[in-house]
């Protein structure tokens, strides 16, 4: 069972890391890379942390945040995946819980995302009710409006959080002892190549207009497949 | 043009730090107009009456209505607003400027940011991780390389767009924001060619018949998606596929 300290470290994280996204400041701490690690390190392990980071990279590379279309929230998400895949002193599950830590983050982004649309609905409302004074130049109304927006975003990146972790290490929980028919390294390896495969196909979108984008990829590849085989 | 008029470093400092905060009220209908009165703020104080004077008030509430770019190149559009204020354009020609920049400056941006500089550092977060350095300097490689990038890319931006005021279109065709895409794009098949390879045999730490196996069946499944790109998107084949997995791991 978690304990209160560890979700109240991890709904902080999730917050700042969730403010992060698009509020403030955009220093890419949300990327799973980052958040993911900050999760599995508050559990105990960093380097699972890391390792779930890396995988979900891979799939993030494919949803890039293009204008105002919608998109998955990865910050929250990867830092609740993190906490999920961290089992401290015991490898074996933990890459045994992979695919479920790295399907558990995709769905928690996708809901992330949807989290994002209430957040600028609330901020259209906060404005709304700002909006004689904004027309009429008055600066602290536009520095109301815009600091009500920021606090919100971290309450809701924060309460996403907490969500996600209380509700997906039960059932972490409840998966530990069934996971016995796949060993870790065949799951590790499954996961493996199917977010590797995504991260290509993503990779190659937005590559293949570029004017000899192939002999880059496969210097690249040469160079990969080499340290590969001699390390 | 006449020289642009120095603004006191305070002001600039201010004026950058929010910057960082622009879309911290992103919405619906002002999209990140609110942001950008929000960070010229400290500046438009500068003008004729300070911060009790109609300029200031006019400046206010003009720029707190609809505006959208991508979020880093806002930095142009501010700097040229602010410029433009404190020349005392004619407001009308600073509203045609606003409304002019908006997609220029979000395609630009999405280009060089989004589909570039983002996807080049992730890949090189992933290259130092497949080459198997501590996590500490995984995460080093990746936050630090985009933030140079990043804070270089506001800061060039603040100033280029205070430079040129309303003129700032000869900045959106600097060599930065016309080749760089290209450029960035190149780096990124290059590092992640070499990178995909590495993350996979690192997952996957395991005889090399069995990584020749696994580095074919991704080779096959990116292919696959990448051919068939218009139909479908890449990560809901891999969610698809994961699910399944994962099914049979605990139904079997």
């Amino acid at each position: 069972m978690i304990d209160p300290g560890t979700v109240t470290a991890l709904t902080i994280v999730g917050a700042v890391v969730g403010l992060d996204f698009v509020s403030f400041p955009q220093a890419m701490l949300s990327r799973p890379l980052v958040a993911a690690s900050l999760g599995g390190a508050i559990c105990g392990d960093l380097g699972i942390g890391l390792l779930l980071g890396v995988l979900l990279e891979c799939f993030a590379l494919e949803t890039m945040p293009f204008g105002a279309s919608r998109y998955p929230e990865w910050g929250p998400a990867s830092v609740a995946a993190g906490a999920l895949a961290a089992i401290p002193g015991d490898r074996e599950l933990a890459a045994r819980m992979l695919p479920f830590a790295v399907l558990a983050g995709l769905g928690a982004a996708m809901i992330g995302g949807l989290t994002l649309v209430w957040l600028r609905r609330i901020n259209l409302s906060v404005a709304g009710r700002y909006r004689e004074e904004l027309a009429a130049g008055d600066a602290s109304a536009v520095i109301a409006v815009h600091r009500m927006g920021m606090v919100v975003d971290f309450g809701r990146a924060g309460a996403v959080t907490a969500l996600f972790v209380l509700t997906l290490l039960p059932i972490r929980e409840v998966l530990q002892d069934r996971l016995d028919t796949v060993d870790g390294v065949t799951s590790a390896a499954v996961v493996g190549v199917i977010a590797v495969g995504v991260a290509g196909s993503a990779v190659w979108k937005v590559v293949h207009t570029a004017k000899g984008f192939a002999w880059y990829v496969l210097a690249g590849l040469a160079a990969g497949l080499l340290m590969t085989l001699t390390t | 043009m006449t020289a642009a008029p120095s603004l006191p470093l305070g002001t600039w400092l201010r004026v950058f730090a929010r910057l960082f905060a622009v879309q911290g009220s992103y919405n619906y209908e002002a999209m990140i107009g609110n942001g950008i009165a929000f960070a010229a703020e400290p500046a438009f104080r500068l003008l004729p009456g300070g911060r009790d004077g109609e300029a200031y008030r006019a400046a206010m509430a003009r720029h707190s209505r609809y505006f959208n770019a991508h979020p880093y190149l806002a930095a142009l559009a501010v700097g040229a607003l602010v410029r433009a204020e404190l020349d005392g354009e004619n407001p009308d020609r600073v509203e045609r400027f606003r409304t002019a920049c908006c997609g220029p400056m979000g395609a630009a941006g999405d280009r060089l940011v989004w589909a570039g500089w983002l996807p080049f550092c992730s890949a090189l977060g992933l290259l130092a991780f497949g080459l198997g350095l501590s996590a500490a300097s995984v995460l080093l490689v990746f936050v630090g390389t985009y933030n140079v990038g990043h804070v270089a890319l506001r800061a060039w931006g603040l100033r280029a767009g205070y430079r040129e005021g309303l003129k700032v279109a000869s900045a959106l065709g600097s060599p930065v924001l016309r080749t760089g895409p290209l450029h960035v794009a190149r780096a990124l098949a290059a590092v992640a060619g070499a990178a995909l390879p590495l993350v996979l045999a690192r997952v996957h730490a395991a005889s090399p018949g069995s990584m020749a196996l696994a580095l074919a069946l991704a080779a096959i499944l990116g292919a696959g998606l990448a051919r068939w790109q218009a139909r479908v998107d890449g990560w809901q084949v891999g969610v698809s596929l994961l699910l399944l997995f994962f099914i049979y791991t605990v139904v079997r």
